[in-house]
């Protein structure tokens, strides 16, 4: 910032909210780390406690590896939410592309059809496509969630694209169809690229919804090979009696990939959110 | 042979026609500026003789292949657009040869090729940039190059040098008319600037509302123009109007006179108030305005003395004056031609 218009108060104040809204954010993340670290009954004794020589024990970690195979359901995770990701992308670009390129009849009309999907929760359809997943014998299979969910994403990963792919310039794809590029060439090699910010705006906000759903684990994959971590998780959740060590240690490491997940987009996520505000 | 024809082009968007009955031949080698206000539709020709756009009706023909049907990449054209539109994540080099490269031409042939073309343009220092890292000037000389290396039967410019300010417009021009002495290539160029229609062209044609106005070199339009629109819209500042009957003429025909061929005298005909005098050293520009409200230019050479608001009076000779009806027609009766023949 400009000397001149440093003003100390400002600067302190301005630090000051934002260190109080980063320490409220990252309270919950960070109790349950510290308290995934402790044996169960200084959990409940100070909870907010650091683990010392007395109250440390990995006992929630042990639990973890040796009940249920995490190691899979983390990979169920992961492929589910990876492949729903890639699917949302890749179909979602090309109707956008198609939307916001092509003038056709009906191009407007269509692009509210796609978008209506943002206000329609697709939950209210589960019993619709469990049946729909039963017939096809998709049940307890990972494509059933993988279907489920690049079906919910696609309306506002369209609708966000299509608002970017009308900024990119016409005349760079005019110059790549003088240059004999094709349709696909132009949409891969030129339009892709220019819209990378909002794409990873778009993973984003897909990504975070599917990694921590529950709901269409527990219906269409419950099986023990397709669980998800989300599903894994549950059973240390019992109606009476709950193991929080372990619960809390399963937590801890379902944070990691999609950090990891998000610490890969959010630099173009930024881009994503500022561009346009300055050229 | 002729580079371009447009025989009757119609082209609608919706019900909205934009070109009305194009005609139009370019020939080999011949430098062709569509000029006009904005809307005009001269983009939207210069789209659909690339086959951006689809003709509605009417045929195209370039290089003696009818093309309504080819697409642009196969039209033997190449085009240069305003916003230089190169590929952002290629390099200089590579922007250039990726035309080429789509015509599976051999690997030598498009190196040679974009080495001429980078040395035509001074480009060399450059090839291994990408065109973040380049001034607008050079954006605009590579677009150029990418045009270059396709050795196209027809250079499409849909105004190249809008972008740029104003000593780099000048150079760039220059560059412009040298590449089409050296490459004695057919080139239609689309622009607003008068000036650039005026240094460039071999050939003018003035577009008003999707229509041609009229045909010919820079001279012959500027010195004889066939309508109050092509009389106003070429030349800066551009030419007077005042009603005739203002110098005794009829009262519904209106007489155009150039700033240049106006005079303050202490004994002319108008009497007129100075409103806003421009200083451009080599020459003035007066702004006066009449009794009746008429504004007008006039352009003295040298500096001259003259404040707003003081009153002079106009002069001019008749033989520098154009006439036009009341709808803008040009009107040639005898003493108008007898003018005709003096000018030229």
């Amino acid at each position: 910032m400009n000397k001149a218009r440093r003003n100390p108060f400002n600067l302190f104040a301005a630090h000051g909210i934002l260190i109080v809204y980063t320490v409220i954010a990252l309270f919950p993340v960070f109790v349950i780390l510290i308290n995934s670290f402790k044996e169960r009954r200084s959990i409940f004794r100070e909870p907010l406690a650091l683990p010392d020589g007395e109250s440390f024990s990995t006992v929630g970690y042990e639990t973890v590896f040796n009940q249920g195979d995490f190691f899979l359901y983390f990979q169920n995770s992961l492929i589910v939410t990876v492949a729903s990701l890639f699917f949302v992308l890749l179909f979602g670009a090309m109707a956008a592309f198609a939307l916001a390129e092509y003038k056709f009849k009906g191009n407007t009309l269509m692009g509210l059809y796609l978008a209506l999907g943002i206000m329609i929760p697709i939950r209210i359809g589960t019993v619709a496509i469990l049946e729909m997943m039963v017939s096809t014998g998709l049940v307890n299979t990972l494509w059933a969630l993988i279907l489920v969910y690049t079906a919910q994403g696609l309306p506002l990963a369209v609708f966000i694209l299509s608002e970017f792919m009308r900024q990119v310039s016409d005349d760079l794809k005019n110059a790549g169809r003088i240059d004999g590029l094709s349709e696909y060439t132009i949409f891969f090699r030129l339009v892709l690229p220019l819209v990378r910010p909002a794409m990873a705006t778009v993973a984003v906000f897909n990504m975070i919804p599917i990694w921590n759903d529950l709901w269409f684990p527990l219906i269409l994959a419950p099986a023990e090979e397709t669980k998800t971590l989300t599903l894994g998780s549950q059973v240390f959740i019992g109606q009476f009696v709950t193991d929080w060590n372990a619960v809390l240690s399963a937590l801890s490491m379902a944070i990691l990939p999609v950090m990891v997940l998000y610490v890969i987009f959010s630099r173009q996520l930024i881009r994503g959110i500022t561009s346009g505000a300055v050229k | 042979m002729t580079a371009l024809t447009l025989k009757n082009v119609n082209k609608s968007f919706g019900k909205v026609q934009v070109l009305h009955d194009i005609n139009l031949e370019v020939e080999d080698g011949e430098f062709v500026v569509f000029i006009g206000p904005s809307g005009c539709g001269k983009s939207t020709l210069l789209r659909v003789i690339s086959g951006l756009e689809d003709a509605t009706s009417g045929e195209i023909t370039i290089g003696g292949d009818v093309v309504n049907m080819v697409p642009p990449a196969k039209r033997g054209i190449a085009m240069v657009f305003q916003s230089y539109a190169l590929y952002p994540h290629l390099s200089v080099k590579a922007n250039m040869a990726l035309g080429l490269k789509q015509e599976k031409q051999p690997k030598d042939e498009i190196e040679a090729r974009v080495a001429e073309a980078a040395r035509m343009l001074s480009l060399g220092d450059y090839l291994d940039r990408r065109p973040s890292e380049l001034s607008g000037g050079q954006r605009q000389r590579v677009a150029i190059g990418r045009a270059v290396v396709r050795k196209p039967k027809l250079f499409l410019f849909d105004e190249p040098l809008s972008n740029l300010d104003a000593a780099l417009r000048m150079n760039t021009r220059i560059e412009i008319a040298r590449l089409h002495r050296t490459l004695d290539a057919s080139m239609v160029y689309v622009t607003h600037d008068q000036t650039e229609a005026m240094t460039l062209a071999d050939k003018i044609v003035v577009l008003r509302d999707g229509r041609v106005e009229q045909v010919g070199s820079p001279m012959e339009l500027y010195n004889n123009p066939a309508n109050q629109f092509v009389a106003g819209f070429l030349g800066a500042p551009s030419m007077n109007f005042l009603p005739a009957g203002l110098v005794g003429g009829a009262s519904d025909t209106t007489i155009g006179i150039r700033p240049e061929h106006i005079r303050l005298s202490d004994t002319g005909r108008l009497k007129a108030a100075v409103s806003h005098v421009e200083n451009l050293g080599g020459d003035t520009n007066v702004l006066v305005e009449l009794a009746d409200g008429t504004q007008m230019t006039v352009r003295l050479f040298g500096q001259h003395n003259v404040a707003p608001d003081e009153a002079v009076s106009v002069d001019f000779d008749d033989a520098d004056t154009f006439h036009f009806g009341a709808s803008g027609e040009r009107l040639r009766d005898a003493t108008v031609l007898a003018t005709d023949a003096l000018q030229s």
